[in-house]
């Protein structure tokens, strides 16, 4: 019988702070500006400059820690990490080794296969390097300092997990505590949260640890889906052949679909760690950590759970609801306002979710006022205007946030509620279409549609169309 | 009590300073490094078993500044030494 393989997998995460300015100076952190705009001698390594650590870090890791369970380290530190590379100016990053600011955390995921807890080995702040971009036309490398310096919150997991999906789980929550407490936009595409996996494969039912590999470059949940099961397979088949798995780094590339080893030569590993004597040690105290527990919003699955219960929204609305704070804060005003939680989520979930995927745009980018779909919604439901003008109606919504009901009333989208003038309209369309009257009242009943039909073109579709049936039905 | 310095040590400081020492610069080298081990070893004289390592000289802690944006556009200074450069940045050896 051929031999199953257990795989097992821990997580080393990057999540990048939206802070306004850099870990260690007043430069700004935003991604983009022209390359090397947004630096300074500190972020630059200049000789002689001093790193002063921004106070917004540390309560953006506290946050991150308090929501992942973890344990703070009340007196904590940074270290210097050495190493020489083009993108690291100071030839050292400052980070966290012995004393990390949260230690042994850890979330609780869900899959097909149920809820699982996954360990957090360690939480800790430090800098981001520049980035480097190879030269097409000369055989060298160009260096932009702007993303020199903006901070970071390492997470690094326990091996806990054991397939793609749970990888994936886990990092979907950690996106989600991540935007519900505003630290980080976790985009892997745009870098600004990076996961690198450290995987290995050992016998079914065996306990002892095999050898891992740790991949970097997975820049989408597809990549890393696709790196974890190459990874599975190339370790398995060097087991089977009686060969040993090497423990190294190998980069993925997402071309090609397949990883290889980086340099290891150049990369010994030998950081040569000390405590960085130009930072003074953070000391969290209790009242700290009370503030930051205060503050903690309600998550993703609580939310849902009470969107059920308050709203009565179904179980799958309130999942997707949730998925961005934004999206479910917008949900929660326009149901307060208009008192129709499952029309709001109709609108939400429907025509929002299509115009975002249209336009390729994130549901943090929503900038409408709540109150205007909901004066949308009840529009509606005082029939002043059909759907199809309420569609038209919210794509302006979307885009410029106007006012619904002034602009129904300037782009004359208003229903007719004026009974006399459906009423003429259906006594000249019954004119024009004597032949259909006649069919109708010899008992062809299938013909009432084409009549409404006919009175809703007059009406220019600013009618009720249960009106207008119910005066047809009447008149003939 | 000198701890000797060997060729695989050496190899390795080499790797990580990244430096490339004709024998005879490694000698000096050599030599120099094992002095300074000696004189680091005093230390060891000293039973330091109950003292808590001290990383920083004041007692303080707690330095931090407000996540406000103080500094302008740092290019020119910055790439001002710059042996090479090309649109606005650095140009190094091929990294890649």
């Amino acid at each position: 019988m051929a031999k199953q393989y257990e795989t097992v997998i821990g997580l080393e995460v990057h999540v990048e702070l939206s802070t306004k300015t850099k870990i260690f100076c007043g430069c700004s952190a935003k991604f983009g500006g022209k390359p090397n705009t947004h630096t300074c001698p500190v972020c630059t390594g200049m000789p002689g400059a001093l790193p002063v650590l921004n106070k917004k870090v540390v309560e953006y890791a506290l946050k991150l820690g308090t929501a992942a369970n973890c344990q703070i380290n009340r007196y904590n530190r940074f270290d210097r990490k050495n190493y020489f590379y083009p993108d690291n100016p100071q030839n050292y990053q400052i980070s966290q080794l012995y004393l990390p600011i949260c230690h042994d955390g850890c979330l609780e995921i869900e899959t097909e296969a149920g809820k699982k807890k996954i360990r957090i080995h360690e939480m800790h702040m430090e800098e981001d390097a520049g980035k480097l971009i190879h030269d097409e036309w000369e055989d060298c490398s160009l260096v932009d300092y702007n993303r020199s310096g903006v901070p970071l919150i390492e997470i690094v997991s326990e091996p806990d997990m054991r397939t793609a999906e749970e990888v994936i789980a886990y990092l979907e929550k950690l996106k989600m505590i991540c935007q519900y407490l505003g630290i980080s936009d976790c985009k892997l595409q745009e870098g600004s949260m990076r996961a690198d996996v450290n995987l290995s494969v050992r016998e079914a039912g065996s306990q002892k640890l095999g050898t891992r590999t740790e991949m970097k470059n997975l820049n989408s949940f597809k990549a890393i889906t696709h790196a974890i099961e190459g990874e599975r397979a190339r370790q398995i088949e060097l087991l089977e052949e009686g060969k040993k798995v090497i423990q190294e780094t190998r980069r993925w590339d997402d071309n090609k679909e397949s990883s290889y080893p980086m340099r290891s030569k150049e990369d010994a590993k030998d950081y040569r760690y000390f405590p960085d004597p130009d930072l003074m040690p953070v000391i969290i105290s209790e009242e700290w950590i009370e503030e930051i527990r205060k503050e903690q919003p309600e998550f993703a699955e609580e939310k849902a759970e009470r969107f059920q219960k308050e709203y009565g929204l179904p179980r799958y609305d309130a999942k997707i609801l949730t998925q961005s704070r934004h999206m479910a804060d917008i949900f929660e005003e326009t149901a307060r306002r208009c008192g129709q939680p499952k029309k709001a989520s109709n609108w939400l979930m429907g025509e929002t979710m299509r115009i975002l995927k249209e336009k390729g745009m994130d549901p943090e980018k929503i900038s409408f006022t709540p109150t205007h779909l909901a004066d949308l919604i009840l529009a509606l439901e005082r029939k002043e205007i059909n759907q199809q003008g309420a569609k038209q109606v919210f794509e302006q919504i979307m885009e410029k946030d106007v006012d619904p009901l002034v602009y129904m009333k300037e782009q004359g989208l208003l229903m007719v509620s004026d009974d006399g003038a459906i009423e003429a309209a259906v006594e000249e369309a019954m004119a024009e279409n004597q032949k259909t009257v006649e069919e109708y009242r010899s008992g062809k009943e299938k013909v009432l549609g084409f009549l409404v039909g006919q009175v809703m073109k007059k009406m220019k579709g600013k009618a009720d169309p249960a009106k207008v049936n119910a005066l047809l039905r009447e008149k003939l | 009590m000198s701890r000797k310095i060997d060729d695989a040590t050496m190899d390795n400081v080499e790797i990580l300073a990244k430096l490339a020492l004709t024998p005879k610069e490694r000698k000096k080298a050599m030599a120099e490094m094992e002095k300074i081990l000696d004189y680091v070893e005093k230390l060891n004289e000293l039973d330091t078993d109950r003292i808590e390592p001290l990383v920083h000289i004041l007692e303080s802690g707690n330095v931090f500044r407000e996540d406000a944006v103080v500094n302008g556009d740092g290019k020119e200074e910055a790439l001002a030494n710059a042996p090479r450069k090309k649109d606005g940045q650095y140009m190094v050896p091929k990294t890649v």
